[in-house]
């Protein structure tokens, strides 16, 4: 446990580093970018602009910078965003509840129909039922996030003004984007599951238990869905991270606040300070995330345990 | 499927038409729909259109601006008077204005309100650009108020009537600049009020009860008319036009052109105003490469088809320059004659000049290259298909301009640095001393021109006085040098177009072509 907090610790680490190293490799800054944002206006003088470098720290040595910076954030502090003048750590923390909430609601939409899709394909006798549910979810991977968003609004909001096309208030103004996150994410479960589920059922253990006169369903739901499930488990951290980087897209489209567009606007302004929030939150979550699948997995397969590292090549 | 059920209840759900909405009414909400979040809503820090739309409903200046003949008239200040040399401005406020804290806007509080913005540098871009000169203010009693500047400033007059100097409370001084970006302490004396704040989602402005010192410009007196402003961040530009098509919206800014013809014939309006200032330009710097040759940047600008411009990649909203200054300018000259499109009289130039048609069709002159790259930024959408249409059609002249697309940050160090051969960009301002700003050896002076130029007098003329007779002809001159030296080349004047639906009415510009909302009304709601 010990060795995994240690890791969780050298991560978060890096992630902050790293994303120092790229922002201050990229020419410019965020006082030139917030200047030169202005509609093509009058340029402030270079006093002026040595003024407000000297106001943000910018024109400190590289390593002094990352240190004040690195200091600070251990207070979790990150310091003041230059591009809007709030607190980086306030502005993080506020773009998260929202994005959390689609992203919560598209992991479980994605869940119900990824998981859906992959069982019942191929679980259904008839082979064109079943080549038609399972030629879904390469479809969902292939369509563009921007375009079905855009679809969905055209179609539930403009015409049928069943939802509303933008903003973050209420439940109803969750499904649209929500369903627009799901997709990809439903569709790479969908995939990894039914992949799976077809080896499972050719396993031996599968003909034991037949033999021993199951039902079908008991075959396909009780023990091959239990085995299969397990690789779709840990896929469900990594779609975690997808459906973070899909925010940006319906964030945008749906004309939301959140991690994406936050994050977004702070890379385009290097906005140092507001990058790193987003960037150590995001890699805690991943931490946890992982850390919680990692707890969970034994309990569903007892022969994982947490304790003993399993060495790869038995 | 009930779905084409749905549909066709929606399509007999049309909205009023203008014609019936009757006398403006008072009351209800204006949802505006802006195309990107304002990082900052403090006017006098804001550079950003977004921003400058929404923090110009919160102050009021010490002068007003006519959209129609540029004349400077009153607004807090009653009247005012200028030193003859234009280096001292005293003004008499009128009574009974109050800031939204209950404080007087009295001179006191003018003195603290520039004396913050000269404080905050570089962070009021465009405030400290019309106070560069600024010595300091003095109380001359509590209805008086002179400011003082180390040179003349002609400009100041029209600056201060704009957002960027408009008057905050001296409360307001009392928060942190980075404060009063996010709303805090943000106290003006304007018609509205600000109520709330949601990053990348909503602001939202109430009307100021008791308000009863408007601009006498505006068309009515007293209080605002709708209750509450939300201004809704919608980004993406379809949404932005579905929405107000769909009623979620009740108008919207920056209506692209290809959404412009949802808006015709259905009951929306579309109001334009092009913005005043330096249009869009290919500014040259004169120091570098085949620019330094005069002829080369005169063929450059008979190269350019401006009409084509704006009917191909723009709309009939958009105007083709008719000089450095756009038309909306006070005391801009109409050079359309020298701005004509002449392929022929081009060609001709350059090859009198002996540049030679190359095997590419790129001309040549001693082993030498008829090229030259312009940087830009992808601030207005449209840029990049304009540049891509001027050099198509500079490459029928035997010239091969490169397009650099960059960030804004690289943009502004490459500016800062002088290393380009041409800039692309535009300046809204509603003065010509703007061109005083671009131009002069002694400012930003992005043609890098040596200290014995032509430009500079007048340039500097325009800016020693107030008085128009005299201001005038400086002015005309200033532009006319630019357009024939073709220190820059001007192409388009960047315009404002807003989408408003049945419901909105008397949403208009004021002098800058920002928003005015205080005439603004809905019905139906």
């Amino acid at each position: 446990m010990l060795r995994r907090l240690l890791q969780a610790v050298v991560v978060l680490w890096a992630a902050f580093t790293l994303s120092f190293v790229i922002l201050y490799l990229l020419p410019g800054d965020a006082v030139l970018t917030k200047l030169g944002s202005a509609e093509g206006g009058p340029s402030a003088s270079p006093e002026q602009i040595a003024a407000l470098r000297a106001e943000y720290g910018l024109d400190d040595p590289v390593l002094v910078q990352y240190g004040k910076h690195l200091l600070a954030a251990l207070h979790g502090d990150f310091g003041t965003s230059v591009a809007t003048g709030d607190d980086a750590t306030h502005q993080v923390l506020t773009a998260l509840p929202p994005t959390l909430a689609v992203s919560g609601l598209a992991l479980v939409l994605a869940i119900v129909f990824g998981g859906g899709i992959a069982v019942l394909g191929t679980f259904t006798r008839t082979r064109w039922v079943s080549q038609l549910l399972l030629s879904l979810p390469p479809l969902g991977t292939s369509l563009p996030t921007f375009w079905v968003g855009l679809l969905l609004i055209q179609l539930f909001s403009f015409q049928l003004r069943l939802f509303p096309a933008l903003g973050s208030t209420g439940f109803a103004s969750l499904i649209l984007p929500a369903v627009t996150l799901s997709l990809p994410t439903g569709a790479i479960i969908g995939q990894v599951l039914a992949k799976s589920l077809r080896t499972q059922l050719a396993e031996p253990y599968i003909e034991v238990v037949r033999a021993k006169g199951a039902s079908r369903r008991r075959v396909h739901f009780g023990h091959a869905l239990r085995n299969a499930g397990l690789p779709a488990l840990t896929l469900v951290g990594v779609v975690a991270g997808n459906l973070l980087a899909g925010s940006v897209v319906t964030e945008t489209v749906f004309s939301r606040d959140g991690l994406g567009r936050v994050t977004a606007a702070a890379v385009t302004a290097q906005d140092v300070p507001v990058v790193q929030a987003v960037i150590v939150l995001a890699a805690f979550f991943f931490v946890v995330l992982n850390l919680v699948v990692d707890l969970v997995y034994p309990l569903l397969d007892p022969r994982v345990s947490v304790r003993k590292e399993v060495p790869a090549h038995v | 499927m009930a779905l084409p059920l749905l549909l066709a209840a929606c399509g007999t759900a049309g909205g009023a038409s203008p014609q019936d909405a009757g006398p403006p009414r008072p009351g209800g909400t204006l949802r505006l729909g802006i195309s990107s979040n304002p990082d900052c809503i403090d006017p006098q820090q804001a550079s950003t259109n977004a921003s400058v739309n929404v923090g110009r409903q919160l102050v009021d200046s010490l002068t007003d601006q006519d959209p129609k003949t540029g004349a400077i008239t009153p607004w807090l200040a009653d009247r005012w008077t200028v030193s003859p040399d234009s280096t001292s401005f005293t003004f008499h406020l009128r009574s009974g204005a109050t800031f939204s804290d209950g404080s007087p806007v009295d001179a006191a509080a003018v003195k603290t309100s520039f004396d913050g913005i000269k404080a905050l540098g570089a962070k009021a871009l465009l405030g400290s650009s019309y106070l560069a000169a600024y010595r300091g203010a003095t109380v001359v009693d509590p209805a008086t108020v002179r400011l003082d500047f180390t040179q003349p400033s002609a400009q100041f007059l029209q600056a201060s009537s704009t957002m960027s100097l408009g008057v905050l409370a001296p409360a307001a001084f009392r928060h942190t600049a980075e404060q009063r970006c996010q709303g805090t302490g943000l106290i003006g004396s304007g018609p509205f009020v600000f109520t709330s704040l949601k990053p990348n989602q909503n602001i939202l402005l109430s009307k100021r009860t008791g308000y009863r010192w408007g601009s006498p410009l505006w068309r009515h007196q007293g209080e605002a008319y709708v209750d509450k402003i939300d201004f809704r961040v919608v980004p993406e530009p379809g949404v932005r036009s579905g929405s107000l098509t769909s009623g979620q919206l009740d108008a919207i800014t920056d209506v692209q052109p290809v959404d412009e013809p949802q808006f015709s014939g259905n009951g929306f309006t579309e109001p334009v105003r092009p913005n005043p200032g330096i249009v869009f330009n290919l500014h040259a710097n004169v120091t570098r490469g085949v620019l330094t040759d005069e002829k080369v940047r005169q063929a450059v600008s008979k190269g350019v088809n401006r009409p084509e411009v704006t009917s191909t990649v723009l709309t009939r909203n958009y105007k083709p320059a008719t000089s450095i200054l756009g038309s909306a300018t006070p005391l801009y000259t109409d050079l359309s004659k020298e701005l004509a499109y002449d392929p022929a009289g081009a060609q001709a130039l350059l090859q009198s000049d002996g540049w030679l048609p190359g095997p590419d069709g790129i001309r040549t002159k001693n082993g030498q290259r008829l090229t030259a790259s312009v940087l830009f930024s992808a601030v207005f959408n449209q840029n990049q298909s304009v540049l891509e249409l001027i050099q198509q059609q500079l490459r029928k002249i035997g010239f091969d301009l490169k397009i650099e697309l960059h960030t804004n940050s690289e943009v502004t160090r490459l500016q800062q640095a002088g290393d380009y051969d041409f800039l692309w960009y535009n300046v809204t301002r509603a003065d010509p001393d703007i061109l005083r700003q671009q131009f002069s050896t002694k400012t930003n002076n992005r043609s890098k021109l040596p200290a014995d130029n032509p430009l500079d007098a007048s340039l500097n003329e325009q800016s020693a006085t107030v008085d128009p007779a005299k201001r005038k002809p400086a002015a005309e001159q200033a532009q006319r040098t630019i357009v024939e030296q073709a220190y820059s080349i001007p192409v388009f004047e960047l315009t404002q177009v807003l989408g408003v639906g049945p419901n909105a009415h008397d949403v208009g510009f004021e002098a800058s072509s920002r928003l005015q909302l205080f005439d603004a009304w809905v019905s139906g709601s």
